[in-house]
């Protein structure tokens, strides 16, 4: 698959929407302290709207059980939370971002099973689409919108349809999503992700020097991005989940109709109802479902 | 001997339509020997002429020969057999005395020339004479030759690229004419693509019309010929297989003919001139099938005579002297003339008269026209309110005087309203008292006709055949099929999560990897979390941020990992690692990628195996696939040393999608082999 086209940007204006998770149980276990990462990304915002007037940065928190927007640096509410220690804008998130919290836990229903889980990454990044389509229509002078994911949470392959979907509609927007992994081990849908839309994705070796990573790679704006080097990946990991059971699979079975993906061949594809017909003789039947390898 | 024309094409697959019909008189000597031909091609020979055949003779020649003692009243027809030559090795030559002269004037060094499908060597009698000649088929260009009837020898003239020319001086005319197609079929060849593709696979039904798209789309696209040649010829995949994935490129190609019914010229092609011979006096008319088909068109008892008389009557020939005679004594427009000729000859007479077809078939149109044609109506009748009804005077069309137009009102507009009233004719049929009873029965015997006159205005049906009358065909646009609408069968099951299955599956997908486990309580986990933001708020940000030694550590990292990767794969991000290469590698690279694309994809499709059609064609791509590997390894070999590594990254998804293909491939086959010892009779 080609990655998205690149645009001519005019300007340095971002509109930078940031997807925070705020998963606990991934943070509890997490090497990185959340107090520690909330600094380091709290200066990178500061960062990122110092480099230029116009730039605006938008925060989503990914919670366990629901999402919500914790920021908008546009917004004249940052006022109320004037605290005398850290800049104004931060401590109205950090309000904000507690406030979410309680919310967020008085949502949970059943007790852990020991195991990490995923955070609500497609949820999240719906909203940040919502919010990047409301810009769009705002008028004709807009900052150039792109999505930044902080996720570490492992990847919830029950959402793999969500996330794809909202990652072809950002292709079709032209919304280029850049991924920082914190987490152990690798996400797949980031990847495919920044892959897919024109992003950065990076995992940094180094967790206590976030903030050097964050500079260095995620605060370079669309424009310059036609010349600065940022890191590339050497290889994306396309393993996709089926859609009966929701497991990662590599090989499997594809619906020539509808490109939906299942690990048993079905005589009728479970979305489109489009039936296995009879193949003909030494020809590949339109409607047979085929057999697909997904190499890394 | 007698030389059949044979193909002398040794890389295709060619079906050769060849029977020898042995007259009756003569004793069945004949033998003809096919050169080179494979047992199993022999066997596609139907059984009543395989005693023809005899064991092939050393000479690597592929030519059918009689031996020479057939007496000459042998009748050789040829009707249609069916074999397949299929010469992946075989080198077709001819070979022949000749004497090469370098023009014209030259005698001549008389020597042997031999041809094949690469080169054309001289080799002269006296090995010390200079006249050696070593030319490769690239280089010719054309040939000549001088004709059977004339005086002059028998010569060849070969021409080449730099326009010199081999003259070639043969014994006789047949030895000219062997060695006259030879040459042309390998410059016929080398132009283009080698053969038609043939319908190899038995149930395939092959029409002229496919055949030459297919044969279009292969010579407008070397990538795809390239395939073909590759995959089709070397009988890896069968052209139905081949074909069958690219119905779209097949259709697009048939759609881009035009399919536009072309119409007659304007010009009236009927009235040729003829051309004159000032010297014997004769008069040569040229007839094409346009020219007839626009006559016969045109005078339907022309054609009446034609179908009549011809070829009963007179011969073509004739008639059509007949029908310029009469041309010319209608032009001369001496109907004295005529009709004395008329009179004397009675198939002239037809062409003279008057045509009666085209009177009658007048006289039935007329006949044919609807008198309930309703012309009550048109656009000129609005005109009321326009000045001078519509019609400008001095062609100017400004309204002049415009805000009194309205309160201005002609005679003749009352006299047309009054006329048109009358001939309507009395609606209202009763005599009336007053005037409110009078008012009354007029309006509703309005209301009467308006609802009838509505419901016949704008109704589907009326519009239905309107718009299939005027309908034109050919310039239609080609109606694609109907997209069937995506229908999701169930959104939720779609879209939502399934988080039970997911909770108990997920743990087996991520098995390899490590878990870290978390085993603390849902109120333990937001509470540390919500610690670490109060703790954050009332200590500010930890000073500093990063620590240096840390910071620099990263940035350097980064920045290293940075520039390696611009050094491997290239400075410009839109760049690929491809056209830094040397070109040839490249294209070799491709096209091994895509040929490697083309089997997986038959392969991949050919799973799981139910007949033994796909178990043998599965085997087949297996053997090609493996041929691959070598491949690969003899690009890897020849690159310079630098881009060595490159290409290796590049091969390795290659050999990654070839090896998993593979390794599928030996998982069925001993699935199949420990299923099949159940079933002990072969049963695949």
């Amino acid at each position: 698959m080609a990655s998205a086209p690149s645009k001519l940007y005019a300007d340095d204006v971002n509109l930078v929407v940031v997807l925070l998770d705020t998963n606990p149980f991934f943070w509890s276990s997490s090497s990185l302290s959340f107090s520690q990462s909330l600094s380091h990304v709290l200066a990178f915002f500061n960062a990122i709207l110092t480099l230029n007037q116009l730039n605006q940065v938008v925060v989503i928190a990914t919670g366990y059980n629901s999402c919500d927007y914790i920021f908008d640096s546009a917004s004249d509410l940052n006022r109320s939370y004037e605290n005398g220690r850290m800049p104004v804008m931060s401590s109205s998130l950090l309000q904000k971002l507690e406030e979410f919290l309680i919310k967020d836990e008085q949502l949970s229903k059943e007790e852990p099973d020991g195991r990490i889980k995923s955070s609500l990454f497609s949820g999240s990044l719906s909203m940040a689409l919502c919010h990047i389509q409301r810009v769009f229509r705002s008028g004709a002078l807009h900052p150039h919108p792109r999505i930044l994911c902080l996720q570490g949470s492992p990847d919830g392959p029950e959402q793999y349809v969500a996330i794809m979907n909202a990652i072809f509609s950002a292709q079709r927007s032209e919304v280029p999503i850049d991924s920082c992994y914190i987490g152990a081990q690798n996400s797949a849908f980031l990847q495919q992700a920044s892959y897919i839309t024109g992003g950065v994705h990076h995992k940094p070796q180094n967790l206590d020097g976030l903030f050097q990573y964050l500079m260095t790679i995620f605060a370079t704006d669309l424009h310059s991005r036609s010349f600065i080097h940022l890191p590339k990946p050497v290889g994306v990991d396309f393993r996709a989940s089926c859609f009966c059971h929701k497991n990662t699979i590599d090989m499997g079975y594809i619906c020539c109709v509808c490109l939906s993906i299942f690990c048993k061949q079905h005589k009728k594809c479970s979305t489109c109802g489009g039936c296995a017909g009879q193949k003909k003789r030494g020809q590949m039947c339109d409607c047979r479902l085929e057999i697909l390898h997904l190499s890394p | 001997m007698l030389r059949l024309p044979t193909s002398t094409d040794p890389s295709c697959l060619k079906e050769m339509l060849l029977v020898c019909k042995l007259s009756r008189s003569s004793p069945n000597r004949a033998q003809i020997g096919a050169m080179d031909m494979a047992a199993k091609r022999r066997r596609l020979i139907p059984s009543s002429l395989r005693w023809l055949l005899t064991v092939p003779i050393s000479s690597r020649d592929c030519r059918l020969f009689f031996p020479l003692r057939l007496p000459a009243t042998l009748q050789i027809s040829l009707l249609s057999v069916h074999y397949n030559i299929h010469q992946t090795m075989a080198s077709a030559r001819v070979a022949k005395i000749a004497k090469y002269k370098t023009t014209i004037k030259d005698p001549g060094t008389p020597g042997t020339l031999t041809m094949t499908l690469e080169k054309i060597l001289f080799v002269p009698r006296n090995p010390k004479s200079a006249g050696k000649l070593d030319v490769e088929f690239r280089y010719i260009k054309g040939q000549k030759h001088t004709k059977e009837g004339s005086n002059k020898p028998p010569w060849l003239n070969l021409t080449n690229n730099q326009n010199g020319s081999f003259i070639f001086e043969f014994e006789n005319y047949s030895d000219l004419q062997d060695c006259r197609d030879f040459v042309g079929k390998v410059l016929a060849k080398s132009g283009e693509v080698s053969e038609k593709p043939t319908a190899a696979y038995p149930d395939e039904q092959l029409n002229a019309a496919e055949m030459e798209l297919r044969i279009k789309l292969l010579q407008d696209d070397s990538e795809l010929q390239k395939l073909h040649k590759q995959f089709v010829l070397s009988d890896v995949l069968t052209e139905a297989e081949f074909w069958a994935t690219r119905k779209k490129l097949l259709d697009r190609e048939a759609s881009k003919k035009i399919k536009q019914r072309l119409g007659f010229k304007s010009a009236m092609v009927s009235d040729i001139k003829p051309s004159t011979d000032g010297r014997t006096n004769k008069v040569t008319f040229n007839l094409t099938p346009e020219i007839i088909l626009q006559i016969f068109a045109e005078k339907p008892a022309v054609h009446r005579a034609f179908l009549s008389y011809v070829p009963n009557k007179m011969s073509e020939r004739n008639f059509w002297t007949k029908y310029f005679r009469a041309e010319y004594l209608h032009s001369t427009k001496n109907s004295i003339a005529a009709a004395a000729e008329a009179a004397e000859d009675e198939e002239l007479a037809v062409f003279l008269k008057h045509d009666d077809i085209l009177a009658s078939e007048a006289r039935r149109k007329i006949r044919r026209v609807d008198p309930t044609l309703d012309m009550e109506a048109d656009e000129g009748d609005d005109y009321t309110h326009l000045p001078d009804h519509g019609i400008f005077r001095d062609g100017n069309k400004e309204m002049t005087e415009l805000q009194n137009e309205l309160y201005k009102r002609t005679l003749s507009q009352d006299i047309n309203r009054h006329a048109a009233v009358v001939l309507e004719g009395r609606a209202v049929d009763a005599e009336f008292e007053d005037t409110k009873a009078v008012a009354e029965a007029l309006a509703h015997s309005k209301r009467e006709s308006s609802n009838k006159g509505e419901s016949d205005g704008n109704s589907p049906e009326r519009l239905d055949r309107l718009s299939r009358m005027t309908e034109i065909e050919d310039l239609q646009g080609s109606n694609n099929l109907p997209l069937a609408p995506l229908c999701i069968k169930d959104p939720r099951d779609y879209f939502d999560s399934q988080q039970a299955n997911a909770l108990r599956t997920s743990g087996d997908a991520l098995s390899g990897t490590e878990q870290i486990k978390c085993s603390l309580s849902i109120p333990e986990v937001y509470g540390s979390l919500r610690e670490s933001i109060s703790s954050i708020k009332t200590m500010g940000w930890k000073e500093p941020i990063v620590k240096p030694e840390v910071a620099h550590q990263v940035f350097d990292a980064l920045t290293n990992s940075i520039s390696n990767t611009k050094h491997n794969i290239g400075k410009n991000p839109q760049e690929s690692v491809l056209d830094r290469l040397p070109r040839k590698t490249k294209e070799e690279l491709l096209h091994i990628w895509t040929s490697i694309l083309e089997l997986l994809k038959h392969f991949w499709a050919s799973y799981p195996i139910t007949t033994s059609y796909l178990y043998a064609k599965v085997n087949r791509l297996k053997d090609a696939m493996s041929n691959i590997y070598p491949q690969l390894e003899e690009i890897k070999g020849s690159v310079p040393s630098e881009f060595r590594h490159q290409v290796s990254l590049l091969v390795r998804p290659m050999h990654q999608a070839l090896d998993a293909a593979i390794q599928h491939y030996e998982a069925s086959m001993q699935k199949r082999s420990t299923q099949s010892g159940e079933k002990p009779n072969g049963y695949v």
